[in-house]
């Protein structure tokens, strides 16, 4: 998701502890303790059933960090319960963490104003309150302690979870319930960063067990008494629409309990997956597509570029074009043709509901719950506080689960309101449905023209985009600024690049295709368009890839700057061909860490291998290098599957030209090179790494590739090969 | 009606005998460590064990399993899969974790299967046909390397 949402939301203040129940809990053995953001102080009291807070102390001595921020691998339930550990003392043996369920008014992401996960913010957002979090409940510890044993609370000691006075000992469990009942502080002390002993230190993540025995519970895994499995027949081209279904045959399958009409499709509810998968391929749809997108991806194409030439309205402008362009020697210039994307994560979407007595319960990766509850309820008829969301560990999202649409929340309110009684509904897409079903990365054309005087400086440099918007149309709408939305050109802009002149201008496309952010959103193009570009006027120049860049950039730019030397440091850079084999250098600045990679790239038989890659990353302070370690490398691996193979093309017609893994392959473990990553040390506050790692690969591979055989590579994915 | 065991358990279960081992799996015994990734053979995540060898129980029908013995992440015994187990959390490998109980059951085979310590090579051929959408890639060789070192292969 974009910085830019980021920005444009209204900040929330910040939240910090202010008020704690005792609470038995469910076994009826532990006491809990719960800390509640200050933001309820003046309302009345929140059930006590509900476990509204951040962290729970049982009397096992557990501390339980309930997190704000989806898990969908990229680690924040760990980072937050670091932040946590740190501040209150704990040792790391005792912290666990699961999933709060969906309340604005208590997990909002402080960088939106709102409940959601994106943006690569899940850090960024809670470093001074998770932190605050931990640092008031080790107060109120120390106070239980100290009242208790009779003794000053400034003699009172904790250390990794033991609290002491003298010869006593003891641990957290013991005073969860007392502590519960002193006076909350009203800004308790920080650590200094030069005590911190968890944060900067590697640690396994807390889910990882789970999820190596079969035990981890994602939404698929769920199973209620008496539940039904839903699959949806689903238009065949974007825009379509449902004339009519004949169900006669689907009602005839075992196993197949009734056959609905919802928004999205026709809705087959069943027992078990195999009847529901058999019951819809038995359905006779008949669809209109008069108002869907007929064109295909060429035709598409065509109309991108057209637009992209006529050079769209203007984002940025510097200086004087024409002069530039007038000075120069030399002029290159080059189309970049990406296309849609499907985010394809292993876990296909889907949700699980549970209606009863007017309340509706549901499980799933939900990282919009702002967007999803109220559309649940809405789709219900019920009031908002009668839908629960419980928020689970999601198998990969990559943007595809924040919907600003909400429209797997729709559906799974419309499957339940439609089966139009009681019950458990469990919906989930096969993979075709998910490569089908949009929500891609916008497909993007960009055009670049670059000046080049005979001392080598860049006189001019224009890039004009043509994209679909991916606000527009969606709650997000108002955060357009002038008709413009930033996370289509993202990247292209604002670059610390010392230019002549130069202009950015954008294209708004229109197409029924719906499109979302993409792992790194508008970075996933603008970065490749960028710095495959400029990798060719160097050359033009005559400038070495790493030299010409630092020597390009603005003196301010001391971030960018270590990256790259960093990064050509690791690689030994010696310039770009070596024995055989092609380098690459790039780097891009996303949601606020900055990210340069080298790649190594070897032919074979005509196609690029990347062998290895080096990476540094600029993420302010490491919380978890460990973490900041597995995102980079994954990054990297899900960036080169994507400039190796992904596509998601339109035939004539209009209709989807892939449909599973053998025509949208996925990288697989021969392919991945061997990475080495290095991370700035910084005293910056930290940023993001879920995305920031994807960025360089393509234009560090693309331009190895271009220094090893010449080749430009002007159009994403490389020419398609089977990897199986 | 199909008889086979499932984890060291006998099962009998009375539904089509087409079904996928996997739907049977997940949805009839509520064995929900095995995951569905794409239904048609192309990603592992829905691997187990069928008479000892790994399979993919999305293509293998209810069936073929009559009176076999199928075993599951949930069953799997024995000091390859312990040893793997063991360096997985040690190097941290899952991300997402979607994939993992397929990713773990072949590099178990791979290594019930292997006299001496596996090479990059031998990796590379018993994991191609395990998908790791988060590319756990490297972390996943690593592991493999590191159980071996454990059963001192
Ligand atoms: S689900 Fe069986 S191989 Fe993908
Ligand atoms: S860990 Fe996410 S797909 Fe492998």
């Amino acid at each position: 998701m974009s910085s830019m949402f980021v920005k444009a939301l209204q900040p929330a203040p910040l939240l910090l502890p202010s008020r704690r129940m005792v609470l038995a809990g469910a076994a009826g053995l532990t006491l809990a303790f719960f800390i509640a953001p200050r933001g309820l102080r003046a309302q009345a009291p929140a059930p006590i059933t509900a476990p509204n807070a951040f962290l729970r102390i049982g009397a096992d001595d557990t501390v339980t960090v309930l997190s704000k921020h989806l898990e969908m691998g990229q680690g924040p339930y760990t980072g937050l319960a670091t932040l946590v550990a740190e501040e209150l003392d704990a040792s790391w043996d005792q912290m666990r963490a699961e999933g709060a369920p969906a309340d604005d008014s208590l997990y909002a992401n402080l960088a939106f104003g709102a409940q959601g996960t994106g943006g690569s913010t899940a850090m960024a957002n809670s470093w001074t309150q998770m932190r605050m979090v931990g640092a008031t409940a080790r107060a109120m510890l120390v106070a239980a302690a100290a009242a208790e044993w009779g003794v000053p609370a400034a003699e009172v000691r904790i250390a990794e979870g033991v609290i002491s006075h003298g010869d006593r000992r003891s641990g957290f469990g013991a005073f969860a319930a007392r502590a519960a009942t002193m006076p909350m502080p009203e800004s308790p002390p920080l650590k200094d960063p030069s005590a911190f002993r968890l944060i900067g230190t590697d640690r396994p993540k807390l889910d990882t067990v789970g999820k190596t025995n079969g035990t981890a519970q994602f939404t698929m895994d769920i199973h209620r008494e008496g539940m039904l499995t839903v699959l949806v027949a689903r238009p065949p081209a974007f825009g379509a629409t449902l004339v009519s279904f004949d169900d006669k045959a689907a009602l005839a399958v075992p196993g197949v309990e009734m056959v609905r009409r919802i928004g999205a499709g026709v809705a087959v509810y069943a027992k078990g997956t195999y009847a529901a998968l058999k019951g819809r391929r038995a359905l006779d749809v008949e669809w209109d597509s008069a108002q869907a997108e007929r064109r295909s991806t060429d035709e598409i194409f065509s109309d991108f570029s057209a637009a992209a030439e006529a050079g769209g309205q203007t984002v940025e402008e510097e200086g004087d074009i024409a002069a530039g362009f007038a000075a120069a020697a030399q002029i290159i210039e080059g189309e970049i043709r990406f296309p849609y994307l499907a985010h394809a994560p292993m876990e296909p979407l889907d949700a699980v509901i549970e209606v009863k007595g007017g309340k509706a319960e549901l499980w799933y990766g939900c990282q919009f719950p702002t967007f999803d509850r109220p559309t649940v309820a809405k789709a219900l008829g019920l009031p908002v506080e009668d839908v629960r969301i419980n928020v689970i560990l999601a198998g990969g999202s990559f943007g595809r689960r924040a919907q600003g649409s909400a429209h797997i929340a729709q559906e799974i309110g419309e499957i339940a309101k439609a089966a139009g009684r009681d019950g458990a509904f469990k919906m989930l897409m096969t993979r075709e449905d998910d490569l089908h079903g949009g929500y891609y990365r916008p497909l993007t054309v960009h055009r670049l023209r670059a000046g080049i005087d005979d001392a080598g400086n860049i006189t001019a440099w224009t890039n004009s985009i043509a994209n679909q918007s991916i606000m527009s149309g969606t709650p997000m709408e108002a955060m357009m600024q002038g008709g413009v939305d930033p996370t289509s050109f993202e990247g292209s802009n604002a670059l610390p690049y010392v230019f002549g002149s130069r202009r950015i201008g954008w294209a708004q496309m229109e197409s029924p295709v719906p499109v979302l952010w993409w792992r790194s959103v508008g970075h996933t193009h603008t970065a490749f368009a960028v710095e495959t570009f400029l990798d060719r006027v160097l050359e033009a120049a005559g400038k070495d890839p790493l030299q010409g860049r630092l020597d390009l950039l603005k003196p301010e730019a001391l971030r960018e700057r270590a990256v790259l030397e960093t990064a050509g440091r690791m690689a030994d850079w010696q310039g770009p061909v070596k024995d055989g084999r092609g380098y690459g250098i790039a780097w891009a600045k996303s949601f606020g860490s900055y990210v340069a990679q080298v790649v190594e790239v070897e032919d074979r038989d005509g196609r690029p291998h990347a062998t290895r890659v080096w990476c540094a990353v600029d993420c302010g302070i490491a919380i978890n290098p460990n973490v900041i370690r597995a995102q980079m490398e994954g990054g990297i691996g899900y960036a080169l599957s994507t400039a190796l193979y992904s596509k998601v093309s339109l035939g004539p017609g209009g209709g989807v030209e892939q449909s599973n893994f053998h025509d949208y392959p996925m990288l697989r473990i021969h392919e991945m090179p061997a990475v080495e990553v290095e991370i700035i040390r910084s005293s910056v506050d930290p940023t993001g790494v879920g995305e920031p790692g994807v960025p360089p690969l393509g234009p560090a591979l693309a331009n190895a590739w271009r220094a090893l055989t010449g080749q430009v590579t002007s159009e994403l994915p490389f020419p398609m090969q089977s990897n199986v | 009606m199909t008889q086979f065991i499932v984890n060291g358990q006998d099962v009998t279960l009375d539904i089509d005998p087409d079904t996928p081992l996997l739907w049977a799996l997940r949805d009839d015994l509520h064995l929900t460590g095995t995951k569905f990734g794409c239904g048609v053979a192309q990603c592992g995540a829905c691997t187990v064990m069928l008479n000892g060898m790994p399979r993919r129980s999305c293509v293998t029908p209810l069936s073929m399993v009559e009176g076999g013995e199928v075993t599951t992440i949930e069953g799997m015994t024995g000091p390859e899969i312990e040893a793997v187990k063991q360096a997985w959390v040690a190097i941290d490998v899952p991300q997402c974790g979607w994939c993992q109980s397929g990713q773990i059951m072949s590099a178990t085979a791979l290594l019930q299967q292997s006299a001496t310590a596996p090479t990059d090579a031998d990796i590379d051929a018993a994991m191609a046909g395990n998908v790791c959408r988060c590319a756990t890639y490297v972390r996943i060789r690593a592991a493999i390397h590191d159980a071996a070192r454990t059963l001192e292969l």
